[in-house]
Order: C-alpha cells, then structure tokens, then sequence
C-alpha cells in the first residue's frame, strides 16, 4: 500500500483542525509546520494510523531577528516500506518562543528521542517538559551559555574559563 | 559537577545469612583502549553483573556545527572527514550530495563523477567495515583477524591516495562532481583490489564465524529486539542485525544505486554476533556493487558545467582574466543557494548519515545538522548491557562500531 501524502495530510487537518498552521514543498520534501500544543497527540497519531514508525531526526534551528517566535524544533519523520516508493519521509516543525522555551518531549513514544532532546537542550535551552533526564550532553556540565544560538560569540572564552574555574581552584583530589 | 562515588549507597542486606552486598560503580574510560575513542562509561555493578550502565560523551566535541555557520559550503567540507574518520569519504560524499540538493542541481552532475562516488562510497564501507569487525574481534582477543582487516584497510588507503592524494581526511569530490579526472591507473588499481580483496574476506570468516570462541563471545551478547531498535533509532547494520532490512541505498536512493544489483543483508537474533554477520556479508555486496560501477564506468566530463559553481579549470584561472575573477568571487564569497530546507540521507556504513541544511541565501549554511549514526546507535548501549556481565560491555560497544568523533562531532 503506498502512502498518499495529501490523504494524510487531509486526515491531519479534520482530526486537529487548530494544529496545523503550514505545509510546504522544496526540493521535493514535505514540510508540516504545527503548533507546538497538540505536539505529542500528532507524532502519536501519526505514528499509530500512518505507521511513521521511525524518528530520524530531531534538531532546532534559531531564527534571531529573523522571524518571530524565534525557535523551530524540527522533526524528521520516516515511514519504512517494502519498496522504495513506500518509504517516506516528512518534516515536521514546531514554532518555539523565546519567552516560554518549553515543548513536550518525544521520549514517550521514541525512546530515541532522549539524547537528540538532550542536545536541542545543551545546544540551544529549549526545555523538553517530560524528558526523564535532561541534562547537557556534548558540553560540561557547568557550562553556562547554549553554544548554537545564534547569539552566541564563538570568540568569547569566558564561559569556557568559568566553566573549569571550580575544578582548577580546587586542584586534583 | 558530578561526582562519581565509588561505593553506591544502595546496599542489600539478607538477614537469614547476615550478608551484606553494595553495588560498585566501576569508571570506565574515558581513556580506555576498548572504548575506541574518548567515551566513558559509568558501569553499576552488582558483582560481576551489570546494574546500570551510563555512557558520557562530549570529550571530542568541537562544534563543528556552529564553526560550519561562519565559513563557506566549500570550506565546511574538510570538516566533514574529521567527523567519522574511518569513513571519511562516506561523510564527504554525503554532505556534497546535500549542498547539491539544496542547490537544485542533482540533475548536472556528470554520470563519470556518480559512478566514481559510488566506487568511493562503497570502498569507504569495507575501509569502515574492516575496522569494525577488526577491532571488535581485537577487544575479544582475536588478533590474527584483526591484523587481515588492517593489511587490507591499508591498500583501500593506497587507493585513495592515487584519486586524491590522501589517506585518511580525503575531502574529496566537490559540489558538481570531481576536482580532478581520475588517474590514469585507478581502474587498474581499483581491479586489482577486487582481485584480492575476497581471499582476505574468505580468511577473516574462516577465523572468526565458525570460531567457537568468538561464537561464545558474541552470540546472544547485546541482544536488542526489533521494536527497540526502531524505537531507539538504531541505523545501518545495527538496525539490520535485528531483523529491520532498512538500507537508505534501498529505501531513498541516491547517486543511483537503484540501478544497481545489490542485496540487504538481515539476521534476526539482534546480537553482536548478527551484527558481525551483517557486516561481514554487507562487504561482499560492497564488492558486487564497485564491480557493476566499475564495468560501466564511462568517459566524459568530470565536474558539471555550472560556472557559479564550479571553479574554472586551474590553467584557465592562470591565463584567462575572466576566469581569474570567477575563482576569487567563488572563493571569497561562496555559491549562494536559494533560501530553503533540505535534508539528504545516505547509508554510511555505521548507518544512516544525514547533513540537514538550511540557507538564507547568503554563501554560508544557516545552519548545517549533521544526524551522524554513531550517536543514536550509541543510546542503545545502556539497553543491550542491562545485565550482562562487566566483559560483554566490550563486546557490545564494539559490536555497535561507534566512532567517536562522529558522536562528539
């Protein structure tokens, strides 16, 4: 059976009507952009009636002085099938702001979504309500600043000093 | 900080026989020569017995994200090698093939400059491959294998530098096809190979898979069902050795592997042992595939006709003024790809690789995400260990064939 992308994208529309703000095609990939509130009952409902069984992705992207809201957490969604016309893929973004930086997490249904959550946090501070363990990831713990917003100055050595300032004040043990 | 207690709080005390057992948290990495790279692995053990095991990554992290967003699409490549190094070429092909879609021109590529990618490609999988299953027989202290895998690795490395000069950080083709035309001999070598190649083959599976050591090593060693697997994220011959035939060579084809004959290989008991068998046919595909790419490989032009794109040739930019101009605005600034999103995936050998760019049309990537997979196979360590004993971690990160400066990027 092979997935007609404009019947799902039909389905979506009736079963969340307020949800679904923009679809567009580039290159062509189909890109959903939904609201960030209905989230979890989305991937959910994709996953269980379409069969889009596989997170391949999940990052952000910072808009600054770009667009407002500032944050886009982008999904990458696959659908396995036999062959290679039934295998498809789709991306799917919720609009995040800078004054609530808060989304649900995906590790209900993915487990894999943990460390990709992880690091959208450690990259770029935006909170994953309901991940079981959101902590830095690729950076130190102590590290003050998110590396990959776009207001971030890659010059500036300061945070990385303050970072270690307590391990090296204290010396080895 | 964090700090790791030697002796866990969380002790049992049995009141029939008075004993008293604690479980021990045991530090592991991040320099250990298991490990292959810089992770560390906090292991909960009761016993012998895995309790908990909590990976640590970040100690390569280099940002190659962020440092992408401030240079040129040209410039980001040689940053790609250093992201899988055992596969250099694999993650060059791949973010090429990204910038030419986000460009549009997928359909200007020279048919020479596909066919000799996909030779690369395929070659950059056994390089990959040989490492895997070498260093995973080598941690369970089968060295002879160990030492095939290397000797053949190493004539994979001759190749490469006969086509571009260097062994192991290629930064090969470039957007629009190949920087030079390939050398006169590289069918000669690239025959060669195929000539020799198989014999190793045949001696690395006489050494390890009816070898009842590494049978009782790897078999029914981090197990990991189907369903998880999905659900984790496992690619590549992670996801396959649990029985999922998801290859992106078959399921989103590009630099047209429809067209050539090839087959996924699947073992359904998701362990290390499965994984190995995986790897280990996955090879003989490999071969399959550079022999039909080879076979047709045809004569022409080697980078596309695209002058806002591709540097003139090297003799015009010394003799031509126009041509000279053209190079230092490409140089300088950069193409500039239309405003847009995309995301192309191809099948490195740990799994599926994917670059997501998107531009603001300007000559730098607004943002450039690499979905590396040796980062979401990586969660799956912490599942496939549970319970197993202290050795089998070993067996289990090698069998995953992480390379950490893919995860840490």
């Amino acid at each position: 059976m092979s997935l007609d992308l404009a019947q799902v994208l039909d389905v979506l529309n009736s079963k969340f009507p307020q949800s679904i703000l923009d679809v567009k095609e580039y290159r062509g990939e189909t890109t959903i952009l939904i609201s960030k509130d209905k989230l979890r009952d989305i991937f959910g409902f994709l996953k269980e009636k379409f069969e889009f069984t596989f997170l391949a992705d999940l990052t952000a992207v910072d808009y600054l002085e770009i667009k407002s809201p500032r944050y886009e957490v982008v999904y990458h969604l696959h659908r396995f099938g036999p062959d290679c016309e039934e295998n498809v893929r789709i991306r799917i973004k919720a609009e995040v702001s800078e004054k609530d930086l808060s989304i649900q997490s995906l590790t209900p249904i993915w487990s894999g979504a943990d460390w990709l959550e992880r690091e959208v946090y450690d990259m770029f501070g935006i909170e994953f309500t309901g991940h079981p363990d959101l902590r830095r990831i690729l950076m130190p713990e102590d590290y003050g600043p998110y590396p990959l917003r776009k207001d971030f100055d890659v010059r500036d050595r300061e945070a990385s000093k303050e970072s270690f300032k307590k391990e090296l004040e204290q010396g080895p043990e | 900080m964090e700090r790791v207690e030697f002796i866990s709080a969380e002790s049992t005390h049995n009141p029939e026989t008075g004993e008293r057992t604690e479980t021990m948290m045991l530090n592991m990495g991040p320099q250990h020569p298991a490990t292959h790279g810089v992770l560390r692995v906090v292991l909960h053990l009761d016993g012998e017995v895995v309790v908990k095991a909590v990976p640590y990554i970040g100690y390569l992290h280099r940002g190659i994200e962020k440092l992408c967003e401030h240079i040129t699409y040209q410039q980001c490549l040689p940053y790609t090698d250093r992201m899988d190094y055992l596969a250099s070429i694999c993650n060059n092909i791949g973010y090429i093939l990204s910038v030419e879609k986000l460009l549009g021109i997928e359909d200007d590529i020279p048919e020479r400059a596909k066919f000799a990618e996909v030779i690369l490609f395929e070659l950059g999988r056994i390089e990959s491959h040989l490492v895997g299953i070498g260093t995973n027989a080598l941690d369970l202290g089968a060295m002879s294998a160990f030492l095939y895998c290397f000797k053949e690795r190493e004539r994979i490395y001759d190749i490469l530098e006969t086509v571009c000069g260097a062994r192991l950080t290629t930064s090969y083709p470039r957007v629009g096809g190949l920087p030079l035309d390939l050398p006169e001999n590289f069918e000669e070598v690239v025959g060669n190979f195929l000539k020799v190649f198989p014999e190793t083959l045949t001696e690395v599976d006489k050494l390890l898979t009816r070898n009842k050591i590494w049978i009782e090593r790897t078999k029914g060693v981090a197990v990991i069902n189907a369903e998880d697997a999905v659900s984790l994220g496992l690619t590549g011959p992670a996801l396959r050795g649990s029985g999922v035939p998801y290859d992106v060579r078959k399921a989103m084809p590009y630099l047209g592997y429809e067209n050539y004959d090839f087959e996924v290989p699947v073992a359904n008991d998701g362990d290390a042992y499965a994984r190995y068998l995986c790897r280990l046919e996955e090879m003989h595909q490999s071969l399959k595939i550079i022999e039909q790419a080879l076979e047709n490989l045809p004569d022409g032009p080697y980078i596309a006709d695209l002058p806002d794109i591709v540097l003139p040739e090297k003799e015009l930019t010394y003799t031509k003024m126009e041509s000279l101009i053209r190079h230092f605005v490409i140089v300088y600034e950069g193409f500039k790809p239309p405003a847009g999103e995309v995301q192309h995936a191809v099948e490195n050998p740990k799994g599926e690789l994917s670059y997501y760019l998107v531009s603001d049309g300007t000559g730098k990537p607004y943002r450039m995400r690499v979905r590396g997979p040796s980062f979401v196979n990586m969660q799956a360590l912490e599942n496939m260990v549970q319970g197993s004993l202290v050795a089998d971690v070993i067996a289990a990160i090698g069998s995953l064939d992480i390379v950490l400066g893919e995860i840490d990027r």
